[in-house]
């Protein structure tokens, strides 16, 4: 089972290369939802038990608000505030990619004394992933000039968060597990309708010309 | 496993190498719809080749009839170091793949030199951008095998991969499949294939390899195709073996595997090619860029 | 919805809320541990600050809501015109905004907790949005986006706090976690702890992760920057705490100690820095906000006494803050600008909003007798009986230069002739304010003068019960 997991977990920190160093808005998109897709596998490979009821009921939940929902509402967002498919980030590409590079060092470097005293039943090779995802959303949501693409970095970090959460089997109540995937569900959905009225009023959603107000 | 299979894979690379490249022709024309070419082309073109002398110009001195020569020797020096699949290379040692990396750069150093006595601009161009983009690679390809190394604990080539299989069922194949696909995307880099090079494009503009090779002829273009498709060879026997977990107790099949391995991927290499542009060559240094990041990443997670 | 029938169900929703909150303070007499919820003096002592507040500021929205109804409004500063958000989803984010609130401060499982916080900013982003121009959405755009990171920031350090906990705590109930935190990993409750801080306190505007707050609050309509400000603050604040309470219990409170003091002090520097050449008059107070959020971390991880002059600090900050922007919202009612230097004259020309206005400031500036002035102190004299001597003296040269700073801007608002108001002649003749938008600020203003004077013994000993698990007295 180890290899599996090893593999699907390379396989996210992929898309996160793929989100940063993808030029088209759809692309993006589809990297993110991948990504809600591979939390879901994980999330079942790494389970130890025979798959009870909770843990296949929230992989499905899983799969279908970060898999489907989520990039729905995305494409729905594009489409409806007319934004041009080309990413224009602040940075170039490679400079992008080389900062990725330099933080997938970090990630691994500062995983190392946590995964030390980790407790035994952690997945190696884990923690830096969700570091890694986690920073990589980071950096998207500071080069990225457009509204949407902002979004999709923070629901890259969000995916992050979640592999660590997933990794470690953490045994939370269903219960609050729903309620964190609805507080993701309903941020992203009010930057939704934020996003629109933006558009609507600036006719554009690039966030670099929401520079009225600084010091 | 006896030495001999070792210089049998020897004679099967030098012998089998110009029909690696005209696999890739086939599955680009299959692609594209056309019939294509036989696929004993190659062959025929280098017999043609080689029955031709040379043509030199006034202003060239013995620089530029010694370069091809001299890369074809280093590209048969490196190929005595490169395993095929499982089966060890002639010859190896502890560090070995700094041999193998060297004397090909010595190889391309000398073709430069060549290409710079002409004192032609299209050649002087084609021999700066060679040198850039193979200079970005070598780090690249460095520390892709460093990371195979770290994972079977091998320090010469032939032993990382000898074990690699037994490796992959223990650690699982992430990592070297990572490392793997940053020396497959270095391959393109180094061979001159779209998405870097197009090696059949007319407008010297645009080329890499062959802008610096444009005023050879003859004999001396035949060492230097030669040269170029032992070259691939080698990368695409170490990017197969990477990729594909195939061994066995008989020398034989092993063998047969290696080889099948190496048309593979020249078979992916093909259809790369008619998938893809060529990329601007402002965004090449981004590709490697990318095969950089595939092997960083896989070098953490073998140590991790 | 009616609009009539939305300002009267917000009236009655935060007198329910207001009676419920009372109700409870005085039914449970010890703290009551639940493993979801429950209400502990901590959480007490938040959740009545919330309801106060609450109740005073929803007096004003009444009468604010009334005027603004339907009407089309020129913008002050650029002079376009734009439309209000429909009333009923201003209610209701407004309602929402609350029940979040009251559930931070009940929630006893660290995962409801953080449920609650982020809902906490999706509730209020729409009421920051209230006046929908640009501006308005800009500043929106960036409260969400930042407060949102950095609660995936604190969601990542729960999930640490979990993997601290493995095998030994089966939930995330705060109880079983002090119960049990010396078993805890101490590698990972710090990692967690570090998460927790820098997360929340994004929400909590500690420097320097404070950039949106200076922009939503001089965006927003002044009752709503005056819930973010006294009452989201101190929510956010206190999910902070209940970190700092785990490491503590976990014998860690020289670590989270330090790292409060560390974020109280660069918050206070920025505060000051930003303070003294600010130039319109609610940044003005985002930044004092800053500064008083500074003052919270520092007493926190003073320990000791300074523990209990923050916790009363939180409430009396609340109120002070409150009371100033209700009030900066009739400066801006009747001047029409938010530049500091277009005010002249508050004084003379509105007298009771004037006199306000500026008894506020040295409220909150820390003079006697007002309430800041006690809790300050508190929290000063708990810093040099526990040796911390540098911080002391960052906290008073802080002070000092904050105080100036405002004064300079603010005394000039207050005094000097009236200037430049819309609809007056400029005589000296003041202008009558409506009841409903000085009575609030007025009801605050007692209770902030009423702290400074006299704290009651049941709230001396809330505090006192609320401050033993953070390392207090």
């Amino acid at each position: 089972m180890t290899g599996i997991v090893d593999f699907l977990i390379v396989l996210l920190l992929l898309t996160n290369l793929r989100i940063l160093g993808s030029s088209r808005i759809p692309a993006c998109i589809s990297a993110v939802a991948l990504q809600g897709v591979l939390l879901a596998v994980i999330l079942v490979s790494l389970s130890s038990e025979p798959l009870w009821g909770g843990t296949a009921a929230f992989a499905l939940l899983l799969l279908a608000v970060k898999g489907v929902v989520l990039p729905w509402l995305l494409r729905r967002a594009m489409r409806d505030a007319s934004v041009t498919r080309e990413v224009e980030p602040f940075v170039d590409f490679s400079t992008l990619l080389l900062l990725g590079g330099g933080l997938m060092g970090l990630s691994f470097l500062i995983a190392r004394p946590l995964q030390v005293s980790a407790p035994p039943s952690t997945e190696k090779g884990l923690l830096p992933s969700a570091f890694f995802t986690l920073l990589t959303g980071l950096l998207v949501i500071i080069t990225r000039r457009k509204a949407l693409t902002q979004v999709l970095g923070y629901l890259t970090m969000e995916n992050g968060v979640y592999l660590f959460g997933v990794s470690q089997a953490i045994r939370e109540p269903l219960l609050i597990e729903l309620g964190i995937l609805l507080d993701v569900m309903a941020a992203v959905f009010v930057m939704g309708i934020v996003l629109f009225q933006i558009n609507r009023e600036f006719d554009h959603i690039d966030t670099d010309r929401l520079s009225v107000l600084k010091e | 496993m006896t030495p001999a299979f070792s210089f049998v894979s020897f004679g099967l690379a030098i012998t089998l190498s110009p029909l690696l490249l005209g696999v890739i022709q086939k599955t680009k024309a299959f692609f594209a719809g056309r019939e294509g070419a036989p696929l004993m082309q190659p062959y025929f073109d280098f017999v043609k080749l080689f029955r031709k002398g040379g043509v030199y110009s006034r202003t060239t001195s013995w620089v530029f009839w010694a370069g091809p020569i001299a890369n074809l020797a280093a590209a048969l020096l490196s190929l005595t170091f490169v395993p095929l699949g499982r089966i060890p290379a002639p010859a190896a040692f502890p560090g070995d793949v700094f041999m193998v990396a060297y004397s090909l750069s010595l190889g391309r150093f000398l073709m430069v030199l060549a290409a710079l006595d002409t004192g032609s601009a299209f050649e002087g161009m084609g021999a700066s951008r060679e040198v850039r983009f193979s200079l970005l690679a070598e780090p690249v390809f460095f520390v892709s095998v460093l990371t195979l190394a770290v994972v079977t604990q091998g320090a010469s080539l032939s032993e990382i991969y000898g074990t690699l299989p037994r490796h992959m069922v223990h650690q699982g194949i992430s990592t070297i499949w990572l490392a793997g696909g940053a020396v497959a995307l270095v391959l393109l880099v180094e061979n001159a294939r779209i998405p870097v090079d197009d090696p059949t494009t007319h407008l010297e503009l645009t080329m890499i390899h062959e802008a610096m090779v444009l005023d050879h002829g003859g004999i001396d273009i035949g060492f230097v195709q030669y040269g170029a498709a032992l070259k691939l060879w080698m990368f695409s026997a170490l990017v197969a073996g990477a990729f594909f977990p195939f061994s066995s107790a008989r020398p034989f099949l092993e063998v047969m595997g290696g080889i099948g391995g190496v048309f593979a991927v020249a078979v992916a290499v093909g259809i790369v090619e008619s998938s893809m542009a060529r990329l601007r060559l402002i965004r090449v240094p981004q590709l490697i860029l990318l095969a950089g990041v595939l092997a960083l990443m896989a070098l953490l997670w073998a140590a991790r | 919805m009616e609009p009539a029938c939305a300002a009267a169900s917000v009236g009655v929703g935060a007198l329910a809320h207001a009676a419920a909150v009372f109700g409870l303070f005085f039914s449970f007499p010890s703290d009551a541990e639940g493993r979801w919820v429950g209400l502990d003096s901590l959480g007490r002592m938040f959740l009545a600050t919330t309801a106060i507040l609450f109740l005073s500021v929803v007096f004003y929205t009444l009468g604010y809501l009334r005027r603004e109804e339907g009407r089309t409004t020129r913008d002050l500063e650029e002079g376009f015109l734009f439309r209000n958000e429909p009333e009923g989803m201003f209610v209701g984010c407004l309602f929402l905004f609350l029940a979040s609130m009251s559930l931070v401060c009940i929630a006893q499982h660290l995962g409801l907790l953080w449920v609650a916080v982020e809902a906490t900013t999706l509730a209020s982003a729409p009421l920051i949005s209230f006046h929908r121009h640009h501006r308005s959405l800009e500043a929106t755009w960036k409260y969400l986006l930042i407060c949102s990171v950095g609660i995936a920031f604190a969601l990542l350090g729960v999930f640490m706090l979990a993997v601290a906990g493995e095998g030994l705590v089966r939930l995330l109930a705060l109880h079983e976690l002090i119960a049990s935190a010396g078993g805890l990993n101490p590698v990972w409750l710090k990692a967690a702890f570090i998460l927790m801080l820098v997360g929340y306190g994004t929400k909590a505007r500690l420097a320097p992760m404070h950039t949106w707050l200076p922009d939503a609050h001089s965006e927003a309509p002044s009752m709503v920057s005056a819930l973010l400000s006294g009452a989201l603050l101190n929510c956010a604040f206190l999910a902070q705490l209940r970190a700092h309470a785990i490491l503590l219990a976990a014998g860690l409170g020289m670590f989270s100690g330090g790292l409060l003091i560390v974020f109280g002090l660069i918050s206070l520097v920025v505060a000051a820095l930003f303070v003294v050449r600010q130039g319109d008059y609610k940044r003005l107070l985002a930044y004092s906000s800053i500064e008083n959020m500074g003052i919270l971390a520092l007493g926190m991880g003073g320990g000791g006494l300074a523990v209990a002059g923050a916790l009363l600090h939180a409430l009396n900050h609340s109120l002070a803050k409150g009371l100033l922007f209700l009030v900066s919202g009739n400066l801006l009612a009747v001047f029409r600008s938010k530049r500091i230097a277009d005010i002249q004259g508050a004084l003379s020309l509105t007298p009771i909003s004037g006199g306000l206005w500026l008894g506020g400031f040295f409220a909150l500036g820390g003079l006697p007798p007002f309430g800041p002035f006690l809790s300050e102190w508190l929290v000063l004299k708990g810093l040099l009986e526990n040796g911390r001597w540098v911080a002391a003296v960052f906290f008073l040269l802080a002070l000092s230069v904050v105080f100036a700073g405002v004064m300079r801007h603010i005394l000039p608002m207050a005094f000097g002739r009236p200037s430049m108001a819309e609809g007056h002649d400029g005589s000296s003749s003041s202008i009558r304010e409506p009841l409903w938008s000085i009575l609030s600020p007025l009801v605050l203003g007692a209770m902030a003068l009423g702290l400074g004077l006299f704290v009651s013994a049941p709230l001396w000993r809330l505090i006192h019960r609320a401050a033993v698990g953070l390392g207090g007295p």
